[in-house]
């Protein structure tokens, strides 16, 4: 894209952009620190996996642990969100998702878990004629 | 029977498909008649648009138009024409069942008939409903947040053509191959490949997920637009009741259409691909399927009717005068319903057999979700109450929702009781109390909404002699068509059936099916009172543009609204801003105009709208050269107009003068 490739329109569309970025965009010290943080909470769920110095239980245990701290990590390093971002909209946005998708899916469990129980005992076949 | 549901997935040509001349259903004489007709009529369409030299027109002033209001006025069209195809679907059901007694087999094959029930339930939520709904808040949000546009125009304009799209695959399979037989929700492992191994439920699949992407793609778009683009001055709670309703009605739409979306895809994945998601065999769980499509299905119920409320708060309020009794709790209610409406899930399947503990307590969150929905109710009341009532065509068709809405609201309580829900499952009490729900809610709001909002829309009001007859015919056809329902419920008639034994049902489906008689002269009168309004537009001409004595800020601009909306962004100081404003003298400026900076039309969005429904029909079809082609020219065409530079405009200040100072005459014409 050359300089003269920027129509009158244009000019206004970038106006716009820029004030967008005074919004909060990471800084580099910001994207090192997600991308470090990131990086060592995969590796250390391989890294037991791999050489298992484990049970297994303990093993899905700090996987499963690792991986929601990892979640917010992208979200406060990577998608920068805070408790002020976009006037709060942002945090009320996650909230609201987050009570979604746990009454969907402790919700689920908890649903198909009872279905189960509760389904006929399995019949002997070898007694039918 | 060689139908073509039976063609063996060996039998795929590399050119065509799974597609023989065999699928054309030639071998149904309804089908084929109601091919000739609509083969006529649109001929005769097509025909007159060119003669007319129309294309053009519509191309630049419509299709490609990144207008809210066209767009909304788009979204209405698609939705009123739906429900004409899933009202026939309706007619052919009722007189089907009014006469298949005795012995008889009535006039439609099981084949046709599970289609027909398939297809008006798919037509009247996703493309009469959905539209409608959408349409409305399209229309209606920009203008009463005092905004010139939605946040993302020509996403916008892409939502459209997407839903259009979904339409336009339903419509195909009437005549081309064959709808679903499974009922609405398409529940495996009825609609699993063993089961259902034609294009019905591929079909349905497709045309629901290419609509689902206008769907939630719109729900962002309003969202944006509700949260960033309110006037000055518009606080949250100084937001017109509609703009709310309409808020929560997106936010859930963007929460749950994807679990749709997912469910649809691993649906397919089982269909396609030979995975066991929900089959009977190798660990599949159909169970979960029903779960998962109800964790979407409950939402949609209030998807669909949230924002009617809203309608219903605009419309009581303005007609009684006053300003609506309960803004606060008006607007806490919407919001405990968009929280509850996740945790009511489990009550469309207590059969199912989840056990006491599961069942009461979903049984319960149902039955707690009618408090707030109760609250709403009292509050139209009371804001009647001591109000100066006009009885417009809006205002009865609310009054008529409030008295239907109630009565469908309290036997949703009573099928919310576990154990009365084991003996009404899937009964015709059930579909008589969702009938009653969402006719009375839903259709009841879109008519007082059209009502309502045609002078805006069109600078005329709608007559209203015609619109009486329409209503009468509707409320009472209603009632003729739903009670006879909820009796053979409760005496244990289930839903779907074809045929029947007992002679002494006979005359229930007989009152229901004049009921459906009486709706449908109740159609016809609406399209009358469109056609009779048209013609008379000039002695129903409103100038004002605020014929009702409004009280948000739509009715503060012209009637139609200007392409660019208000002239000025207006200032809000108070919760109905417009009755604010006149009540405070409000001198409308008239000079100081600036150019106007707006959003090019483009016709992107009804490209990638096509090529998607090449790309449904490719797998429908098992084309897969054709999907192929289309879903990288979807791309290619998408990636193309990131590079599209023209996007916005300027309206030249000479325009916006010429406009304002034409309606700075007219308005000085209707006051002398």
């Amino acid at each position: 894209m050359s300089a003269a490739g920027h129509g009158q329109g244009n000019t206004a569309a970038h106006d716009h952009a820029d004030h967008l970025n005074e919004e909060a965009h990471g800084s580099r010290k910001g994207y090192w620190a997600g991308f470090a943080l990131s990086v060592v909470l995969t590796a250390v769920p391989f890294w037991l996996v791999m050489t298992r110095p484990l049970t297994a239980q303990a093993t899905a245990m700090i996987i499963m642990g690792f991986a929601a701290v990892q979640m917010i990590v992208h979200m406060i390093f990577f998608l920068h969100m805070n408790r002020r971002a976009e006037g709060g909209w942002s945090m009320m946005a996650l909230l609201f998702t987050i009570v979604v998708v746990v009454i969907s899916l402790s919700g689920s469990l908890w649903v198909m878990y009872h279905m189960n129980e509760n389904m006929m005992p399995a019949m002997d076949m070898s007694q039918a004629g | 029977m060689a139908s073509p549901m039976t063609v063996s997935p060996f039998a795929v040509s590399p050119l065509f498909g799974r597609f023989t001349l065999e699928s054309l259903p030639l071998h149904e004489p309804i089908v084929v008649a109601t091919f000739v007709a609509v083969a006529l009529g649109g001929a005769a369409l097509l025909a007159a648009l060119t003669k007319f030299k129309l294309w053009g027109y519509l191309w630049k002033e419509w299709f490609t138009s990144v207008d809210h209001k066209k767009i909304g006025i788009m979204y209405m069209i698609l939705g009123i024409v739906m429900l004409l195809r899933g009202f026939s679907d309706a007619i052919m059901m009722r007189l089907q069942q009014a006469i298949a007694f005795g012995g008889s087999e009535g006039y439609l094959n099981a084949h046709h008939y599970d289609q027909v029930f398939t297809a008006h339930g798919v037509i009247m939520i996703f493309f009469v409903a959905m539209p409608i709904v959408t349409g409305l808040m399209n229309y209606v949000v920009p203008l009463q947040i005092g905004a010139r546009d939605v946040s993302f125009p020509f996403l916008n304009n892409f939502s459209f053509w997407m839903t259009a799209s979904g339409a336009v695959l339903v419509m195909m399979s009437l005549f081309v191959g064959e709808f679903a037989q499974t009922g609405w929700l398409a529940m495996p492992p009825l609609s699993g490949i063993a089961a259902s191994p034609g294009v019905g439920v591929d079909y349905y699949i497709w045309a629901l997920q290419i609509a689902g992407v206008g769907t939630l793609l719109s729900g962002v778009n309003l969202i944006a637009t509700i949260v960033k683009m309110r006037a000055p001055g518009m606080s949250m709670m100084k937001m017109p009741i509609f703009c709310w309703t309409s808020l929560c009605t997106n936010i859930l739409i963007v929460a749950a259409f994807p679990v749709l979306t997912a469910v649809l895809a691993l649906l397919s994945l089982d269909r396609y691909a030979g995975t066991a998601f929900f089959t009977n065999t190798l660990g599949g769980n159909p169970m979960m399927y029903v779960n998962l499509i109800w964790i979407w299905g409950h939402p949609e119920v209030y998807i669909l009717i949230l924002p009617m409320f809203g309608v219903f708060s605009e419309v009581t309020s303005t007609f009684s005068g006053k300003r609506l009794f309960g803004y606060t709790s008006m607007v806490y209610a919407t919001l405990v319903i968009t929280i509850l409406a996740y945790l009511v899930w489990l009550h469309h399947f207590f059969t199912m057999g989840s056990g006491a503990s599961v069942n009461s307590f979903f049984g319960i969150t149902t039955m707690i979700i009618s408090i707030p929905t109760g609250a709403k109710i009292f509050n139209w009341l009371f804001t009647m109450y001591r109000g100066r009532v006009r009885f417009e065509l809006p205002m009865m068709w609310t009054v008529a929702f409030m008295i239907t809405f109630t009565l469908g609201g309290m036997t949703g309580v009573l099928l919310a009781v576990p154990p009365a829900d084991f003996v009404l499952h899937n009964s015709l009490f059930l579909v008589a109390h969702f009938h009653n729900v969402i006719i009375g809610g839903v259709l009841f709001g879109a008519f007082a909404a059209i009502n309502y909002w045609w002078p805006k829309a069109f600078g005329f009001k709608l007559e209203t002699t015609w619109g009486k007859r329409s209503f009468w015919l509707w409320v009472s056809g209603f009632y003729f068509a739903f009670v006879p329902l909820y009796v053979l419920g409760l005496m244990g008639v289930t839903r779907r059936l074809r045929t029947f034994d007992d002679p002494s049902l006979q005359i229930w489906f007989i009152i229901a099916g004049f009921g459906a008689f009486l709706i449908a002269l109740g159609i016809a009168a609406m399209l009358v009172q469109f056609y009779v309004s048209i013609r008379d537009r000039e002695q129903l001409r409103d100038v004002t543009g605020d014929p009702w004595n409004g009280r948000t800020l739509e009715w503060a601009t012209s009637s139609p609204p200007p392409d660019y909306n208000f002239a000025f962004t207006p200032v809000v100081h108070d919760g109905d801003a417009w009755a604010d404003m006149k009540a405070r003298g409000y001198q409308r400026p008239i000079s100081g105009y600036r150019p106007i900076h707006m959003p090019s039309n483009t016709g992107t969005g009804v490209i990638l709208a096509a090529l998607s429904v090449a790309f449904g029909t490719g797998m429908i079809w098992y084309v897969w050269w054709l999907a192929v082609v289309s879903i990288v020219g979807i791309l290619a065409v998408a990636i193309g107009h990131t590079f599209n530079y023209k996007r916005d405009f300027y309206i030249p200040v000479e325009d916006v003068t010429r406009h304002e100072d034409a309606r700075t005459t007219a308005l000085m014409g209707a006051v002398a």
